[in-house]
């Protein structure tokens, strides 16, 4: 006998056709590629305030940036080569299918290093990853959509759909409260939106600032200015996990049924895949799942909000 | 599946002569404990008498080879102010001898939670594709809980089971490439009498169990107590050490840490087994932490062990070895926990319908 060898033959994975070998897991036919990043250009980058930037991105590569498609709402893993990657939402339009525009806050060790990029810097993309705001169920309504601080990064991206299609909607109203005047975002869009576009735009700052002419206080405090149709009316809310809470409540007082209000949640992520588990609300996943959730499925998941 | 008898000594040389020809990993005694008693580890072998057949359970559970504690996701590789990002799916074969009942069943719940769904892991598959995964049967450990999982018997997930009914051993084939090998040792096909003496011995396991827990509605009992006292008793208890996530052969969290080489001229993204009782498992850029609290953070573990896949893949993931209650430095094994939540409500059960027959 002990002539003969019992090796075991090894199976690369790397040349195997995928689909074929386990035919029947559900899976994307990209999934190759989940790892391996969309390398982009930085075009430019525009400083709206102390802490933020908005970086615009090109992939360079024409067959990825053919096929690089998302909806609003979604999110991409941005990666720094040898920082890391971070989690950050698409706030542009998704029509648009020559940039990406991410509104990026300064705030940990990989946002640091991003912040000292200049333009034509490359780096990477995975994604896109998550759900979406149900765009076309919420056409013939009208739209609340309500901001708090950074939170309206991830709502431009609606903001804009709704833009390009103002005539499926009735009114459209946003929300915008901040801390401070200064940490207002994108006030050089503010005239469009409501100009051009026709959408009622409330801005509130917490603390007043000498030559601030707005209104000073909290998020609710705008409900007094507005009226809401409780029977056609979708609410979008992103903003602070505190902001939620209060928000929603008040909304579903006023009988906006918890099925038409969304929010989109923020949490770590490490993978964006549902793999890592670092997302995990109750039992669902942020970044499979999410970050969009209607209210309902939120009141359901633990400690979500 | 295909059943064959071989004798020990037969055995002895099969195995011999695998694991010398293979990368082979086996249960060995590298130490003992406090109280005398040995302590196991899977352990790189080349023959069968490096193997210690009549192990108990080995400390660290079989998942390393699987999902090692750091692996590279991916390379970068700098130059003249550009880079290019290089992946590659590595998987050796390895032969692994001496798994349990319940570490194959924990395989099988990694290949559930890692391989199904959008996004199947390839770093995984390669791995998992390329062992020859050998299981042995044992009779358990006095904490042991895997027959209240229902995972002290396995019928997939390995390439050959061996149940051990005397003098030989009761083989469950489960794949070609073990049916090949063995076809050139001395083997036969089990008799009437061989399986009688297979359905004694598991007989023999299924009644040695010891401990029990009632996980009879589990998912919906942790719900109920969601915000239950019990979770901050036993979380004031807890030294957020991550040990239990460590050992566990089911836990699969992660995190992704990116470094440059000394040189700079290349940076990798590696991932690394982590803990959800570690501090900053939540903690988001800018300092919130969404479960700032010892007691958040190992209800969190009950949930993902106990009730999380329940929704996400219709099970369980704890198999009932025990290694986290048995390696944990604080003294928190999961049995007390569920009994304790089980208590919580039982105990205001008794105290509204106190019987009449009792008086």
């Amino acid at each position: 006998m002990p002539d003969k060898h019992f090796v075991i033959p090894r199976q690369d994975i790397n040349r195997e056709d995928f689909t074929s070998s386990i035919p029947d897991f559900n899976r994307r036919s990209e999934f190759m590629k989940t790892d391996m990043g969309h390398k982009c250009i930085i075009t430019s980058i525009v400083r709206l305030t102390e802490q933020e930037k908005l970086f615009k991105l090109r992939i360079i590569d024409h067959h990825e940036r053919g096929i690089f498609r998302f909806k609003p709402g979604q999110f991409l893993m941005l990666e720094l080569p040898g920082y890391g990657d971070v989690p950050i939402s698409i706030s542009s339009s998704n029509s648009n299918h020559e940039f990406l525009e991410l509104c990026i806050r300064k705030a940990g060790h990989v946002t640091s290093a991003l912040f000292t990029l200049d333009e034509g810097a490359h780096v990477a993309i995975r994604g896109p990853f998550g759900s979406s705001f149900p765009m076309d169920e919420m056409a013939g309504n009208n739209v609340l959509l309500i901001a708090g601080g950074i939170g309206i990064a991830p709502l431009r991206a609606p903001l804009f759909w709704i833009s390009e299609h103002r005539e499926r909607f009735l009114n459209v109203a946003v929300l915008y409260g901040v801390k401070e005047p200064s940490q207002l975002l994108f006030t050089y869009q503010f005239d469009e939106w409501e100009k051009i576009n026709h959408i009622t735009l409330h801005t509130i700052a917490e603390h007043a600032e000498a030559g601030w002419r707005g209104k000073n206080g909290m998020i609710t405090d705008l409900f007094q200015d507005i009226s809401i149709d409780p029977e056609h009316t979708y609410a979008i809310v992103c903003g602070p996990p505190v902001m939620f809470k209060i928000v929603c409540s008040y909304l579903d007082n006023l009988g906006i049924p918890m099925n038409r209000m969304f929010v989109s949640l923020e949490r770590r992520m490490h993978c964006g895949m549902g793999k890592c588990c670092r997302c995990m609300v109750g039992s669902t996943f942020t970044c499979v799942d999410g970050p969009v959730f209607d209210y309902w499925t939120v009141m359901n998941l633990k400690e979500a909000i | 599946m295909i059943y064959k008898v071989i004798a020990k000594s037969e055995f002895k040389r099969f195995t011999d002569a695998l694991l010398r020809d293979n990368t082979s990993f086996g249960p060995r005694q590298v130490d003992t404990d406090s109280q005398g008693k040995a302590v196991y580890q899977f352990l790189p072998v080349t023959s069968s008498d490096d193997v210690a057949f009549d192990y108990t359970a080995t400390a660290s559970s079989a998942k390393h080879f699987f999902l090692p504690f750091r692996e590279e996701l991916s390379r970068f590789v700098f130059q003249d102010q550009e880079w290019d990002q290089q992946i590659s799916y590595e998987g050796k074969p390895i032969v692994l001898i001496g798994l349990r009942a319940c570490d194959i069943s924990a395989l099988n719940i990694l290949d559930d939670v890692l391989l199904k769904g959008h996004f199947p892991s390839p770093y995984y598959l390669a791995k998992r594709k390329n062992t020859f995964v050998i299981g042995m049967d044992h009779l358990p450990l006095p904490d042991c809980f895997c027959k209240s999982m229902s995972h002290h018997t396995i019928s997939t997930g390995f390439n050959l089971f061996c149940s051990d009914i005397g003098e030989d051993y009761y083989l469950s084939i489960n794949s070609s490439k073990a049916f090949n090998f063995l076809k050139e040792f001395n083997t036969r096909d089990p008799l009437d009498d061989d399986n009688c003496r297979l359905v004694e011995r598991r007989k023999i396991i299924s009644d040695s169990f010891l401990s029990e827990v009632d996980v009879t509605a589990l998912p919906s009992i942790l719900d109920i107590e969601f915000d239950s006292p019990v979770w901050e008793k036993w979380g004031n208890k807890c030294l957020n050490c991550g040990t239990c996530a460590m050992v566990c052969p089911t836990c699969y969290c992660y995190s992704v840490e990116e470094s440059f080489d000394t040189n700079l001229k290349g940076a990798t993204r590696q991932k690394q087994l982590y803990s959800c009782n570690l501090v900053d498992f939540a903690e988001v850029a800018g300092g919130h932490n969404f479960r700032p609290k010892n007691g958040d953070r190992l209800k969190y573990r009950y949930y993902h062990q106990h009730r999380g896949f329940a929704e996400n893949a219709n099970q369980q993931i704890c198999v009932g070895c025990n290694r986290c209650g048995r390696a944990c430095l604080a003294g928190i094994n999961p049995k007390d926990v569920i009994n304790d939540l089980r208590m919580e409500k039982e105990s205001c059960l008794t105290n509204i319908s106190s019987s009449p027959d009792r008086i």
